[in-house]
């Protein structure tokens, strides 16, 4: 018998299915992956077996939990499963934790429900965990709140609260979805050694196929509710008999069709030795705090019509780089020049001109707009720019030509941002930065937030402007496949420091820092993942 | 991302039946609109003259001719409380308005320009905050004589650190966010952002505090006329109603009731519609019902 049995589950809400006769099996010590993408229903599945459910759907079939069946069981019976024997790992690891308790509290309070144990003795246990995932007590005491650490040592105190009682289940939403790639392979590691360990099942829940591929003895791929395929991972991923495996896989290794650029043309954008620094934290009252340096003395250019990738770890200082390009902010020191203009020895009042010629895509499709204003007036922002204002008719005859450009009908202006899903909301983003036929476009992190295939098409879409309109490009991103699809130069940022430049494809196949390598071996690779499976199996 | 994705922003479609199929806004709304009709109708009509004193009227208790009773001087007590609704919701109204007017772009401002600005305005607002409002109420009335319109201003003036708190904090939490920098980004200054953006993105937070201090308006008012220091007579206000009324507790309780309902009613109305906006307005709290 399975660890956890999933025969027939269907859910619905009403009338709508959400699920339709969904299998699913995973055995003790088994990593089983549930592929799909948003809307697919894989989360619904994991909060059903969690009986975390809203309460308005209707659950029918049969789960099976070490012979326990959940659907019947009563919530009191859930209550002592949940986070004892079934352990969770949500996405995000800033919401996931209670901001006014400590980490230790956080980790004991479940082992002193679920075990009775007195204080002391959950405060111990907890000690333990944290110590196992990574988080030693004597660097991070029990008595630290989660603002104080960083993203990917708050999922490890998730991973602590989940396994604190040795669940015999765990399962993970979407770990690593919210961290970078360094700590998205640490995050891995730390799974796969725990489940080695203490013979767990885990179900790890992902849209990407490349994290899942080196984790997962079986994959069960998701689509719309229903079940596409399940198997043996290595056999599914190489033969991805299934036309939608083959799509995902297809549209997680996508690389646009793209022109070289012209090696001659000018310079566009010019980075003189700019340095950032924000004021430090006070350690005392009378003492002047040391500034934090974001960004150390960088220097690069871009040409006209160059797309360039600046990649680098969270935090690394890549995204305030970007805003003094942008101009959003002033750099402590040295000097920004677009089109041989210094953009940042001006004020805000004499740069209009400069903005017309460099426009922003940010990552975040639902926080990019203003939720109250129609397409019309959201994509039309940026022709408050123009010297002279155009009219009514004129303005919406430059939406329409902008929306079409993107890929989208002239009648959406109408609507507005939340009738539109993840990545046509990304494509009004676009329209919004392409309308005034800048000659830069910089992109922070502009797919990180979207599915594989809408991702590929949105990379598509912007190879093809990048060729039509000859704009060019700053991506910021730490996802390499990004960098490799539609990027000519690569830049690593680390610490506030540029440390490698140069073609994308020298600098990722081959890369000489330290930062650079890192980043290259973290980041999650189908085939490479594949060819180490396949030798293993071999 | 697929067609069945969620909306995560409310649709401002559909927000009046929303509305009222929240009880308490309905409820709040139902009560403060009764009594708004009720200040309005008495300018057209009120069931006896209250300037018109019946000595021999005086102290009569709940009847057909009075349904509230008559007061010591033989008013129809009625007629006294939708006169002096009026009063109290023009000394909140202006009151509150004197807060927003105030509060909101200083709010705003601070938020926009932060730094010293920022500190400074905000280290004033504490200042203010700090004085007890209805205390200093009196000590402006005090100071510049009684009167409604100086109980109007001395309402209003504590409520401008009000307004200024929500207006910043409403502000400082969308500055950050990517469609301001986008909107920065198109080369808008901070007032046009202040005006485009932030404004119509905290306005339903405003709103809600906006009935919030329009109840705390009735009840300061009360408060100071109940004192002497608001409308004077023979102009009826609640307050004055009830100080009237104290000395005759035992005699003629309706004298003192009628008048204390008045307050409460329109005060609990005020309450649950604000409660009320609150729900339907905040796309977070709709979505988890």
């Amino acid at each position: 018998m399975s660890l956890l049995e999933i025969e027939k589950l269907t859910l619905s809400i009403g009338k709508t299915r959400i699920l339709k006769d969904v299998d699913l099996a995973v055995e003790q010590g088994e990593v089983v992956g549930l592929i799909g993408e948003s809307g697919s229903g894989k989360s619904m599945t994991a909060l059903t077996v969690m009986r975390l459910l809203p309460q308005m759907m209707q659950a029918t079939g049969r789960v099976a939990f070490d012979g326990i069946d959940i659907l019947a069981a009563p919530e009191a019976a859930m209550n002592r499963l949940r986070g004892d024997d079934i352990g969770m790992v949500f996405q995000e690891p800033m919401t996931a934790l209670n901001p006014v308790k400590t980490i230790g509290e956080q980790v004991a309070e479940g082992i002193r429900w679920h075990t009775g144990a007195s204080r002391a003795d959950a405060e111990e246990q907890a000690r333990r965990i944290l110590d196992r995932v990574g988080l030693p007590a004597e660097k991070f005491p029990l008595s630290r709140f989660p603002h104080e650490l960083s993203g990917g040592q708050r999922q490890r105190v998730v991973i602590a609260i989940a396994c604190a009682l040795k669940p015999k289940l765990l399962i993970a939403d979407e770990p690593t979805t919210a961290l970078d790639v360094v700590l998205q392979a640490q995050i891995l590691d730390l799974l796969r050694d725990l489940v080695e360990e203490r013979k767990m099942g885990l179900l790890l829940i992902s849209h990407d196929l490349a994290v899942v591929a080196d984790m997962a003895d079986r994959i069960t791929v998701m689509r719309h509710g229903e079940v596409m395929e399940t198997g043996k991972a290595a056999k599914i991923l190489t033969e991805q008999a299934h036309p939608y495996t083959r799509q995902l896989a297809l549209a997680s290794t996508h690389v646009p069709d793209r022109r070289p650029p012209r090696a001659d043309a000018a310079p566009l954008l010019e980075v003189a030795s700019v340095t950032k620094d924000y004021p430090g934290r006070h350690a005392s009252l009378l003492r002047r705090p040391a500034p934090f340096r974001a960004v150390d003395d960088v220097s690069f250019s871009v040409r006209e019509g160059q797309s360039v990738a600046l990649v680098g770890r969270s935090g690394c200082g890549k995204s305030t780089l970007a805003r003094m390009i942008l101009a959003l902010d002033r750099p402590t020191g040295g000097a920004i020049r677009l089109d041989g203009v210094e953009t940042s020895a001006l004020p805000e009042a004499a740069l209009k001109p400069a903005r017309r010629k460099m426009q922003v895509v940010f990552q975040d499709p639902y926080g990019s707009f203003d939720p109250r204003h129609k397409v019309e007036r959201l994509v039309a922002e940026p022709l408050h720019l123009l010297e002279k204002q155009p009219t009514a008719a004129e303005r919406r005859e430059m939406v329409a030509a902008a929306l079409n450009e993107v890929g989208l009908a002239p009648r959406d202006m109408e609507k507005y941002p939340h009738e539109f899903s993840g990545g046509q909301r990304q494509r009004i983003s676009i329209a919004r930065a392409i309308i005034t036929r800048p000659k830069l476009v910089v992109a922070d992190e502009p797919v990180s937030a979207l599915d594989v295939s809408i991702r590929a098409q949105i990379l598509d879409l912007f190879a093809d402007l990048n060729g039509r309109l000859g704009v060019a490009y700053l991506f910021i991103t730490h996802d390499l496949t990004v960098a490799r699809a539609v990027t000519d130069e690569v830049m690593v940022m680390h610490e506030g420091r540029i440390v490698e430049r140069g073609g994308t494809g020298a600098v990722l196949d081959d890369p000489q820092s330290d930062a650079a390598r890192a980043l290259v071996a973290a980041a999650p690779d189908l085939s490479r993942a594949l060819a180490r499976r396949l030798g293993q199996q071999g | 991302m697929s067609a069945e994705t969620q909306p995560l922003e409310a649709p401002p479609r559909g927000l009046l039946r929303l509305a009222f199929a929240n009880r308490s806004f309905l409820t709040g709304f139902v009560i403060t609109a009764l009594i708004a009709a009720m200040a309005l109708l008495s300018f057209l009509w009120t069931p006896y003259d209250i300037t018109h004193l019946v000595v021999a009227d005086r102290m009569k208790p709940i009847s057909w001719q009075h349904p509230f009773g008559t007061d010591h001087f033989g008013r129809d007590i009625l007629s006294m409380i939708m006169i002096g609704a009026r009063n109290s919701i023009a000394v909140a109204i202006v009151a509150v308005g004197i807060g927003m007017g105030i509060g909101v772009p200083l709010g705003c401002w601070a938020a926009a320009r932060g730094g010293w600005i920022d500190e400074a305005l905000m280290r004033f607002n504490d200042v203010v905050f700090a004085f007890p409002a209805l205390l200093s109420a009196v000590m402006i009335t005090a100071i510049f004589g009684p009167g409604a319109v100086n109980a109007i201003i001395a309402i209003g003036i504590f409520n401008v650190p009000v307004f200024a708190r929500v207006a910043r904090a409403g502000a400082l939490s969308l500055w950050p966010r990517e469609y301001v920098l986008a909107a920065r980004a198109s080369g808008k200054g901070q007032a046009l952002i202040t005006i485009e953006h932030i404004l119509p993105n905290i306005a339903s937070m405003l709103l809600v505090q906006g009935t919030i201090q329009f109840a705390l308006g009735i009840l300061a008012e009360a408060g100071l006329s109940y004192l002497g220091l608001g409308a004077q007579p023979p102009m009826p206000s609640w307050g004055r109603m009830l100080f009237d009324a104290q000395t005759r507790m035992m005699v003629a309780p309706w004298q003192a009731i009628f008048p204390g309902l008045a307050i409460v009613i329109t005060v609990l109305g005020l309450n649950l519609l604000g409660d009320g906006l609150r729900d339907v307005l905040d796309p977070r709290l709709r979505r988890e019902r």
